[in-house]
């Protein structure tokens, strides 16, 4: 009797549990295989964003630089010109460098920005093994220009 | 050109160069690490350690939601002689330096190092005299994973990254060493 109530029923109670829990739906986020879906805020990977003519949005103005906390963001600003024009105004930003490690990722260069030019989108597989790899360049953060 | 090799590739800590590794030879000792690489690999158990909020995304990592049980990583040990891989998760301030370094020391080789979030891995926004700009100047550090704090699948992202490392061992020719190859470029990364 007291074998019954000390092992056998504490035993069929667990499985019981245990039972229970095989029909529930999986909890688990297969990562790589299957990606979670992120929140609609969620910032990540910046990227310098471009207008429909192609053109860049970015003026260099630094105030994305100013606004940075960590100091991550490097910009150094050159004049349009008719043969070499990058941007629709003046300015451009012939370098624009943002340095991915220090980065914490809170947008407020997003909100800075006047032109709407650098934006967080949702990547967020940044790791690597270099330091040196975590320099983002300009080549690396610009929108691909869109083929119609 | 294998010197070459070795000073890029053997960045990683815990692996010492054997020297005539790279002529051809040593086949079965090559195809033994292959095989002992991928079982190193597939149980990374990290050591308990935890400096800031960081840690509270590398235990949400651990949970059923995210799982790093499926990359054999989820046997935290609360000691380092039993752990492989030091997750160092939040700002590192120079108080602290000589016990990471101490627990770095006690943890039996091979051992790898993932500095996660943008304290450990540079210091962040905390550019002051009180914390380490980069772990990397107490320990060698392995993988990085930016983010203030890194999102799990971030960090699982990271130990993938780790995991790749050690599968490819040492490198014995040139195309084991592209690791730049490896990584996205930002047309693929744009289309995400």
């Amino acid at each position: 009797m007291s074998l019954l109530d000390k092992v056998i029923k504490p035993l069929v109670d667990g499985m019981g549990i245990t039972g229970k829990r095989l029909g529930h739906e999986k909890e688990t986020i297969m990562y790589p295989e299957e990606k979670r879906e992120q929140f609609e805020r969620t910032r990540w990977r910046h990227v310098l964003t471009r207008y429909d003519s192609g053109l860049e949005k970015c003026i260099g103005c630094s105030l994305c630089a100013g606004a940075c906390p960590a100091r991550c963001i490097n910009v150094v600003a050159a004049e349009n010109t008719d043969e070499e024009r990058y941007s629709p105004g003046e300015r451009y930003a012939a370098r624009y460098e943002i340095n991915m490690i220090r980065c914490i990722f809170c947008g407020y260069c997003q909100d800075a920005c006047p032109t709407g030019a650098i934006v967080l989108r949702k990547d967020f597989e940044l790791a690597n093994y270099d330091r040196e790899d975590f320099i983002f360049t300009k080549e690396m953060l610009l929108e691909p220009i869109k083929e119609e | 050109m294998p010197k070459r090799v070795e000073t890029v590739v053997l960045h990683d800590s815990s692996m010492p160069a054997i020297p005539g590794a790279e002529k051809g030879g040593n086949f079965i000792v090559t195809s033994l690490e292959t095989l002992v690489g991928q079982a190193r690999a597939n149980s990374l158990w990290p050591v308990t350690f935890g400096l800031a909020c960081c840690a509270i995304e590398m235990m949400s990592a651990a949970d059923p939601r995210f799982d790093i049980a499926r990359f054999g990583s989820e046997a935290f040990r609360a000691t380092p002689r039993q752990a492989d891989v030091m997750i160092i998760a939040g700002r590192l301030s120079k108080k602290m330096a000589p016990v990471l370094r101490q627990i770095y020391d006690q943890m039996p080789e091979p051992k790898w190092v993932i500095s996660m979030g943008a304290c450990a891995s540079s210091g962040g926004v905390y550019n002051n005299y009180a914390i380490v700009q980069g772990a990397d100047q107490v320990v060698p550090v392995d993988v990085y994973v930016p983010g203030c704090p890194p999102s799990p699948d971030a960090l699982i992202y990271g130990i993938m990254k780790l995991q790749e490392k050690i599968k490819r061992g040492r490198a014995k020719t040139m195309s084991d060493l592209r690791l730049i190859e490896l990584n996205p470029t930002p047309q693929e990364v744009m289309s995400v």
